[in-house]
């Protein structure tokens, strides 16, 4: 009976929990994509250097607050930071949209000169946070490390094994919850977030039933850097912040967005889970595991890894390809690409 | 007036010309961008501090001033890193190259730039076991010892307290896999078992998956060959938060005040060892580069030494040429002769010019071993109450 418990915990330890943050935060950044592509129709790769302007942002007002003794306890002070993140991406992506943006969709250009320009506004984009915090790791986190330790969780427990649930990854799960369920509810019960799918459903009809399309693509880049800069933040504070993970966190992301339907918010979400367990998955080694389950004799002297972790990120393009070439609409039917 | 025109020209192409006839220029290649950047500058400064004080007192050759050109190894594109060093070498001219840096880039100047032009290259920092055997032309030495020596002191360390089974996680490049190697082959020698030798990515923000796997593994000590501001780091953070791992041992990559800092008390405990003596060298040179206005980092010692090496064998050989100072670099570095410290290089000339014997120890306790690189001196060190402690030299 230990044993098994024994190996539910590190299973638990090293794939499950690690897992469910890192799926809540690329749900989280696919949200992003598949709402810019939704309503703006095309693939944004600014996306990535947008959750690093928000964190970068949000990492500054922290330290500004840190300096002047506020504190949430156990909390990390990031939160109380995180609008004023929120507010400044929000005027940038705004401001970008009016210099950029707008004149490509004045003169109606094909979505692959969307995502072209996005490339130019997301090496911008990552030069100015470079320039700003530099390239270094960047250290805001505070508050409380663990809820539960795995040292405190064997003496607790007497198990052989230990279960660490860092706080940051509690925190991840919830905040990602509230800001899905609060988007929720704006896409499905206001007038707006009708008016937004109304015009990420059909452009011209949308416009011939009065949709003022400048409000529907201001609300929308508010939404997304909104997203942007919770996942961003949230992703810093669970591992660690320096800008150019945020860009390698690109392809996950529309690996996600893809997998669960582009354009489908639900499926964003789904996408991102499945993203993030293929990946852990894949790449655990078993041993262990396996060691507590099997009698000795069967105890496996290998690894038992299917994929060394350093081929963590192709995970998520062999996904990309598969879903891509059996189901293009991606698992909940959304757009084909 | 166009005749004074003239004149004037003439004089001051005259006194150009004079001008580079008394100079030479020595290379400075390093990662001033890239994985390495953070250490680089003081690096640099260490090579230049040398080719200052040498000018200053009048030169090599009986006053040829030495001028360092800088260039970007940029330490991992060895593209770039070949690029620059081809740019030093034939459009400004240099008569030997300080570096690189990083072992890959290393390799790469050596065999596509510096063979082919004849050029000697002193590195400071690279210490792959590979550039050991690597066919050079007798041009390439370096005052960093190989990492085959790092991998006997990793074992000689860990047996020392006791460890029959360690897990190693590498960054995943030359040089880790070079350390990686070097002590998975002597500990497994020694009689201990290595559970797993896996490597990891720099500049991630999340090695959970690294850490599962090294968990799943099992191990008393994690060796984590790395770099301290980079992924070794990253690593080590993982497998403190998730229970993997409690103690770490630490190789010259992975050594800095910055390492405690981050990491915080569940670092105490964990130890390792960084090439570095307790010599008369190493206190005066850390006073001359407080005066200069850098800081002794990794490999500053090292860099100094380089520069130093190659400005002495030009002054015994007579020449800038590096087929003539090549065959001079092993005899100015080793015994017999006048002890050279930091400072001292005006003293190891004019003992030159006056056909004496110098035997150069510098910042850090030079000793070059065949086939041209350092013998090794490493300082062990422990982490207590969050601070690096030294314990003993090996």
């Amino acid at each position: 009976m230990t044993d098994i418990l024994n190996a539910i915990i590190v299973f638990a330890n090293f794939v499950l929990v690690p897992g469910a943050a890192y799926g809540a935060q690329l749900a989280l950044g696919a949200l992003g994509i598949t709402l810019v592509y939704g309503v703006l129709r095309f693939s944004n790769f600014a996306h990535g250097d947008t959750m690093a302007f928000g964190a970068m942002v949000t990492v500054l007002v922290t330290w500004w607050m840190q300096g002047h003794g506020v504190s949430l306890g156990v909390l990390p002070t990031a939160l109380l930071a995180l609008p004023f993140g929120v507010a400044a991406t929000a005027l940038f992506v705004l401001a970008t949209d009016r210099v950029v943006y707008r004149f490509y969709r004045r003169q109606r250009s094909a979505p692959v000169i969307f995502v072209i320009v996005s490339v130019g506004v997301m090496f911008i984009m990552n030069g100015v946070v470079r320039f700003i915090i530099g390239p270094d790791d960047q250290d805001f986190a505070d508050g409380a490390r663990f809820i539960v330790s795995a040292r405190d969780f064997r003496d607790m427990t007497g198990l052989d094994e230990g279960l660490a649930i860092k706080s940051t990854a509690l925190l991840t799960i919830v905040v990602a919850l509230v800001v899905m369920a609060a988007l929720f509810w704006f896409l499905q019960k206001t007038r707006m977030g009708k008016a937004m799918r109304a015009y990420a459903d059909n452009e011209d009809l949308a416009l011939l039933s009065g949709v003022n399309p400048d409000r529907v693509v201001m609300v929308a880049w508010i939404l997304v850097a909104a997203l942007a800069t919770v996942a961003g933040v949230l992703y810093g504070l669970d591992k660690t912040f320096k800008p150019f993970t945020y860009f390698q966190l690109l392809l996950p992301m529309f690996a996600a967005a893809i997998v669960g339907g582009i354009g489908n918010p639900v499926g964003a979400i789904l996408g991102g889970f499945v993203i993030a367990y293929s990946e852990v998955a894949v790449t655990y080694a078993y041993k262990r595991f396996l060691g507590h389950l099997l009698p000795e004799s069967l105890a496996p002297e290998s690894l038992v890894q299917l994929l060394g972790t350093e081929y963590k990120f192709a995970v998520s393009f062999i996904i990309l390809v598969v879903v891509l070439l059996i189901r293009p609409t991606g698992i909940l039917r959304g757009k084909t690409i | 007036m166009k005749k004074t025109l003239i004149a004037a020209a003439a004089a001051s192409l005259a006194l150009a010309g004079a001008a580079s006839a008394q100079e030479v220029k020595i290379g400075v290649i390093l990662g001033f961008t890239g994985p390495l950047e953070s250490i680089t500058p003081d690096m640099a400064a260490g090579a230049e501090l040398a080719m200052k004080e040498v000018s200053e007192a009048g030169g090599i050759l009986g006053g040829t001033i030495v001028t360092p050109v800088r260039g970007d190894s940029t330490c991992i594109d060895a593209a770039a890193a070949t690029a620059a060093a081809e740019r030093l070498i034939t459009s400004e001219g240099v008569a030997a190259i300080m570096g690189a840096d990083c072992s890959g880039v290393t390799t790469a100047i050596l065999q596509n730039v510096a063979m082919a032009n004849g050029v000697v290259m002193i590195s400071p920092s690279a210490t792959s076991p590979a550039l050991s055997t690597i066919e050079d032309n007798g041009l390439f030495f370096r005052t960093a010892p190989s990492d085959a020596r790092q991998g006997v002191i990793v074992t000689e360390i860990l047996r020392g307290k006791g460890v029959n089974e360690i897990a190693i996680s590498y960054t995943n490049n030359d040089y880790g896999k070079g350390l990686a190697d070097s002590i998975e082959t002597n500990f497994k020698a020694a009689g201990g078992k290595v559970t797993l030798n896996a490597p990891h990515e720099d500049g991630k923000a999340d090695y959970s998956a690294e850490i599962g796997a090294l968990a799943s593994a099992g191990g008393e000590v994690l060796v984590v060959a790395g770099y301290l501001d980079q992924g070794g780091k990253g690593i080590i953070q993982a497998a403190l938060d998730s229970g993997a791992f409690d103690t770490f041992y630490l190789p010259d990559g992975m050594v800095g005040d910055s390492l405690p800092a981050a990491i915080g008390a569940d670092l105490n405990g964990s130890y390792g060892a960084l090439p570095g003596t307790d010599s008369e060298g190493a206190a005066l040179f850390a006073q001359m580069a407080e005066k200069a206005g850098f800081k002794v980092g990794a490999f500053s010692p090292e860099s100094y030494d380089a520069a130093a090496l190659l400005m002495l064998a030009m002054e015994k050989a007579g020449s800038t040429n590096s087929a003539d100072f090549a065959k001079e670099v092993m005899g100015i570095a080793n015994a017999p002769g006048e002890q050279i410290l930091p400072g001292q290089l005006k003293k190891a000339i004019d003992i030159i010019r006056a056909g004496g014997e110098v035997d150069y120890v510098g910042a850090s306790a030079v000793e070059l071993i065949e086939p041209g690189e350092s013998a090794g001196n490493y300082r062990e060190i422990a982490i207590q109450d969050g601070a690096i402690t030294t314990v003993g030299f090996r």
